[in-house]
């Protein structure tokens, strides 16, 4: 159950700033914008380990933003709240990817349209762009959610494993493969994690259709 | 009135114009390529020129010289798509009434029932854009583009992508905006007959220069000025409908002489104007005798122009208006066509087509 709030507020959280990126990264020209693609990119390349790594040098209580945070109250590390940033940050470039693809196959033409008729940009996005790419942003959704119920090595690096704290459940199949006597628990948890997967996978593709046939027709 | 002044650089050549539209339907003319497309889009907004100053009733839309400028959604300008751009996730319903969620309260606004009965699209409503042909996919166009409570319609080729019979049916709604709901209109074309039947003002681009501006009959009644090519030249005569002959012909007034054409839908009393194509003309010296054309106009030859091909565009003033004539340089010396020459106009009935007859205005 950990690892379903865990990854709910990890593909929920990132999911607004996702679709920013994606339509920035889509329709925007400005300086620097291979760079922010790159760094958008870099933990789907890096091993999740380092990232995992990166992340406790940075928001750890010792880290920089850590340490700031920790001031206000909130704390990433070895909490579960840092499980959902590991998962979150490693979720992030297979949304934005998803969700890149469905803007760039709105008709910019339709946004002028909608323009010339009297939507200012943000009421444009609203009420074309984002109808159109909802397909879209489901399918990035799941693939995100699904990448964060999987998450691993970030996790277990940042937040390590600690029994109903941090503990997913992909390091929960791990902590009982580790020790004798554990495979039928892991074997459990094994099948929940595919009807999981399968049930989201179901829903996703059920959602999809729906938002293509609305905004179908042609 | 819009008052349009822009340069821009475009692919191998540059754009320079100016110009004012005062009320009515200002036609853009000129071939592809001209420029036309760029003007428009610039005074909605869509493209920003390098230079350029351009105003609506005195409200400055943008002036690059005060960097000012206003972001298209507040210019409210109803725009129509060469290719419709329906928005394919919503009802034709929705898409007609997109625009009115953004008009400002205060704004003259057209009521939906009156927009869909002026455009006969009260069958689609339900529909989506996927679903609809080409035609009624452009009058939805025009309809969402009215319905935006625009100060002015941009439309950019709206029939080009149409074929001749949608062209047929979509122009006659054009000529309603014009004479039903008197919106003012800039409308870029390079078809003459559009401009014949559309156009109170002329603007003709070429090369990316205003060549020449003035009324309809004027400038199409130029032989100087063919941007659509020497084939699509022909005159526009302004006349009033007689009366219905019973053997299917309609009887035209046009300055005290007579013109007969194919029935046409129209009221005895109500004012057209009639495009008569050059090539579409035979001149004579005499009055012509035993002959099977019923339209016989006398004249006076005004200029006789030629170039360096076998052809002679002879400008012909008669007393419906002015008429040009495509004739061969050689009919043109044998027959002694020189300024100040009476002679005889001929023009066949049934060579004017229903899409070269527009209603007055």
């Amino acid at each position: 159950m950990l690892s379903l709030r865990v990854s709910l507020w990890a593909t929920l959280a990132a999911l607004p700033l996702a679709v920013f990126v994606a339509y920035a990264l889509a329709r925007w020209r400005f300086p620097g914008k291979q760079i922010v693609n790159s760094l958008v990119h870099l933990p789907l390349i890096l091993p999740p380990v380092v990232t995992g790594y990166l992340l406790l040098m940075v928001f750890g209580t010792k880290g920089p933003v850590g340490g700031a945070l920790q001031q206000i109250g909130i704390v990433f590390a070895f909490r579960w709240t840092g499980a959902a940033l590991a998962a979150a940050i490693m979720a992030f470039p297979l949304m934005v990817r998803a969700i890149r693809l469905s803007v760039e196959a709105v008709d910019p033409k339709l946004e002028q349209a909608a323009a010339t008729l009297g939507a200012s940009r943000v009421l444009c996005f609203a009420t074309v762009t984002l109808p159109m790419i909802l397909p879209g942003l489901i399918a990035g959704t799941v693939l995100g959610f699904a990448k964060a119920m999987g998450e691993f090595g970030a996790t277990i690096t940042f937040v390590s494993s600690i029994p109903g704290q941090t503990q997913t459940l992909p390091s929960a199949i791990y902590t009982f493969l580790q020790v004798p006597g554990g495979e039928a628990a892991a074997l459990r948890l094994t099948l929940v994690s595919i009807a999981i997967a399968l049930s989201a996978l179901l829903f996703s593709e059920l959602l999809a259709r729906r938002a293509a046939e609305r905004a179908g027709g042609c | 009135m819009l008052t349009v002044s822009l340069q821009h650089a475009l692919p191998g050549f540059g754009l320079d114009v100016q110009f004012e539209a005062p009320p009515g339907v200002t036609v853009l003319f000129g071939r592809s390529g001209t420029g036309k497309t760029t003007v428009i889009q610039a005074v909605a907004g869509l493209l920003r020129p390098d230079q350029g100053r351009v105003t609506l009733n005195g409200e400055v839309l943008f002036d690059t010289s005060q960097r000012h400028w206003l972001p298209p959604h507040k210019r409210r300008m109803g725009y129509v798509f060469q290719e419709g751009r329906l928005f394919p996730h919503l009802t034709v319903r929705q898409n007609l009434l997109f625009g009115q969620w953004f008009a400002p309260r205060s704004a003259k606004r057209e009521s939906l029932d009156r927009v869909v009965e002026l455009l006969g699209i009260g069958s689609l409503l339900q529909r989506r854009p996927g679903r609809l042909s080409g035609g009624e996919k452009q009058r939805v166009a025009i309809g969402r583009a009215l319905l935006s409570a625009p100060r002015m319609i941009l439309a950019d080729e709206p029939l080009s992508a149409l074929d001749e019979a949608r062209k047929a049916e979509i122009l006659p709604y054009f000529e309603r905006l014009r004479d039903e709901i008197g919106i003012p209109m800039l409308y870029v074309s390079h078809s003459a007959a559009e401009v014949a039947r559309l156009a109170t003002t002329v603007v003709v681009l070429q090369d990316g220069k205003v060549q020449r501006q003035g009324s309809a009959a004027e400038v199409l009644g130029d032989p100087a000025v063919l941007p659509a090519g020497v084939r699509a030249a022909g005159a526009l005569l302004e006349a009033r409908v007689a009366r219905h002959h019973p053997d299917g012909l309609t009887e035209l007034e046009a300055g005290g002489v007579p013109l007969f054409l194919p029935q046409i839908a129209k009221a005895p009393g109500s004012q057209v104007r009639v495009r008569i194509s050059a090539h579409e003309v035979i001149l004579s010296r005499q009055r012509p005798e035993g002959l099977s054309a019923l339209n016989i106009l006398p004249g006076t030859v005004e200029n006789v122009r030629t170039g360096s091909g076998p052809g002679a565009m002879v400008s012909l003033r008669t007393p419906a208006g002015r008429v040009l004539a495509r004739v061969t340089r050689r009919s043109a010396q044998a027959l002694g066509l020189e300024p100040g020459a009476n002679c005889f106009a001929v023009v066949k009935t049934v060579s004017i087509a229903p899409e070269d007859i527009g209603s007055g205005g």
